[in-house]
């Protein structure tokens, strides 16, 4: 599988990363690496396997539906850049 | 001049997002209850704090598998959770946790009744556990939008259709259907102002016989069903009037405008829909026991579906009467509790609780659990009726008066005196002052105006204030006017 530039900053916008127009050919070659790597493992023969979803062998834990948490909205909202009147504040999003 | 077109054809698809009623949320331990101030329900897990870990609430994971009995799915032995990734404000991980290529429940399927009287059947593709977003508002704030993330990591079940339906009309009675189903189970409350149950539409046009399905947009959001009736009538008639000027359809999320009644493009995110699903490292796949899904499978209700089936087939109801009914497992339960104690009046029984009881209630506006008047006060007050201590008109009154809380129904017959007049000799002494005062009309009834029956009947129930008992106050008339 190959890369061309507009892919690279397809992926970068989906990361939300800022990237030079100059960074774009060596990042393009950097990941193609990673991908030419995904081709070597497509060419192994799995048909006889399941697909794995974790790598332990583990199931998961539930928990009882208990609220165990308490109010921590003051210690949340002071980790936070902006807050008022309780909530987070973030530029504005408009839909 | 245009050649004759095959007529177009709609194709609905619906996924239906019903909030799972537990107490605290999908991966973590904070309450979900709805309406607390901003971010008191929030914990650091729902908050995204690095060093945190999801560990699921085996409440959903249940209430999950009790949906997919009831549409009679396959159960997955093993199901995973991944990560759906996407930036915006009130999603803190930076990904929602749900799940992808290896849902909880299987296919399944629903069997509705559309308001025209036809039954369809509607393939459930899939439905998965999945967590909510937080909240934001955007009016509060001058130059911000406010993040609330109380609702961040509420258990969600998103329930996926098939593309198999093909008007507003079957849209909606497939989302009536999932509604009573979930509310029935007890796994929703099916609050739909609160959010708790609402649908995103896909909708595409094609040509009648055509195999392959046109392109499709997606209304997102819909949270009443008038405005999903509303706004899929909206789109097909705009996807029709497109293709017919010859342009095409843009794939692209919608969204209702209720006031104007049109749906409008959301302003496209041209990467929305590359979410980069992979399995969440944090989660190991779930494994539910095949014990587990028998235990569920045993404390399964009696479903909607069946008992309107058997009110039809065994009580002998009309089926607007049974769809009513089992339009909501309160309503039903209540029937059956009064039709308990007046075996073989399922009729009666029915036509009170859709009749004055559900016009009380709506009229009050509360869940017919919170009735003042209980099954049993109705079925104390309707075999009184049956036995003709009163008639059906008094019946109603005291309906009233129980309602008003005056007390049970025998406490209120007897305060008020309104035991019906089943005396004989009472009765003939009202009918005979009757026959006194109004010999004039008793010479015509006897040279054949029996119409007049009706006027003796009416006035005799005024002197006896209503208490006479209708059928023997008839007979003792008859005889009376016949010269006996």
């Amino acid at each position: 599988m190959s890369l061309d530039h507009a892919a690279v900053r397809h992926i970068a916008r989906l990361a939300r990363l800022a990237i030079a127009d100059d960074q774009l050919e060596s990042l393009r070659s950097d990941l193609e690496r990673v991908l030419h790597l995904f081709d070597d493992l497509a060419a192994a023969n799995v048909n006889h396997l399941a697909p794995l979803a974790h790598p332990h062998d583990q199931t998961l834990a539930l928990r009882d539906d208990i609220v165990s948490e308490d109010d921590r909205s003051a210690q949340l909202l002071a980790l936070a850049a902006t807050a008022q009147g309780g909530y987070f504040l973030v530029p504005k999003v408009i839909e | 001049m245009k050649t004759a077109a095959q007529p177009w054809q709609a194709v609905i698809g619906l996924e239906i997002h019903a909030q799972l009623s537990t107490a605290s949320k999908l991966f973590s331990g904070a309450a979900t209850a709805y309406g607390a101030d901003p971010n008191t329900q929030a914990s650091l897990v729902d908050c995204a704090i690095p060093g945190t870990l999801p560990v699921p609430n085996r409440e959903a994971v249940r209430k999950a598998i009790q949906f997919g009995l009831a549409i009679d799915a396959t159960i997955a032995r093993h199901s995973v959770f991944a990560r759906k990734n996407y930036f915006y404000p009130d999603l803190p991980k930076g990904y929602q946790i749900s799940q992808y290529e290896l849902p909880v429940v299987g296919a399944g399927r629903l069997s509705v009744r559309v308001d025209d009287g036809r039954t369809i059947e509607v393939l459930i593709q899939r439905a998965h556990l999945e967590e909510d977003a937080g909240k934001s508002v955007h009016d509060a704030f001058h130059a911000e939008t406010g993040i609330d993330l109380n609702r961040a990591g509420t258990p969600l079940l998103e329930i996926v259709s098939a593309p198999v339906m093909h008007s507003a009309a079957e849209a909606v009675a497939y989302m009536r259907t999932v509604h009573t189903l979930v509310r029935w189970l007890g796994i929703c409350d099916g609050n739909m102002q609160e959010g708790s149950f609402r649908c995103d539409c896909n909708v595409s046009v094609r040509r009648s016989g055509d195999t392959q399905l046109g392109t499709r947009t997606e209304i997102k959001n819909v949270n009443s069903f008038r405005f999903v009736e509303k706004a899929i009538e909206y789109e097909i008639e705009r996807q029709i009037r497109a293709l017919e000027n010859g342009d095409s359809i843009v794939q692209e999320t919608r969204l209702y405008d209720p006031t104007r009644h049109q749906t409008r493009p959301m302003r496209s995110k041209e990467t929305a829909d590359d979410y980069r699903y992979f399995p969440d490292p944090d989660l190991p796949p779930l494994t539910i026991a095949e014990a587990d899904i028998a235990r569920e499978r045993t404390a399964l209700p009696e479903l909607p579906q069946a008992r309107r089936v058997r009110y039809v087939t065994e009580l002998g109801l009309p089926e607007a009467d049974a769809d009513q009914l089992c339009s909501d497992r309160a309503t039903a339960d209540y029937f059956e509790a009064v039709l308990a104690a007046l075996p073989g009046q399922a009729k009666l029984c029915a036509n009170w609780v859709l009749g004055e009881v559900a016009a009380k209630i709506n009229e009050a506006v509360i869940e017919i659990s919170a009735a003042p008047v209980t099954a049993d006060g109705l079925a104390q007050l309707l075999t009184r009726l049956r036995e003709g201590s009163i008639s059906g008109k008094i019946a109603k009154d005291v309906f009233a008066a129980m309602w008003n809380g005056e007390g049970d129904a025998d406490a209120i017959i007897q305060a008020r005196g309104l035991k019906q007049i089943s005396d004989t000799g009472a009765l003939a002494a009202a009918i005979d002052a009757v026959l006194a005062e109004y010999a004039g009309q008793v010479a015509d009834y006897r040279n054949g105006n029996e119409k007049l029956l009706q006027f003796f009947v009416g006035q005799t129930m005024k002197r006896t204030r209503g208490q006479a008992n209708p059928q023997q106050l008839n007979e003792l008339l008859k005889q009376k006017l016949a010269g006996n």
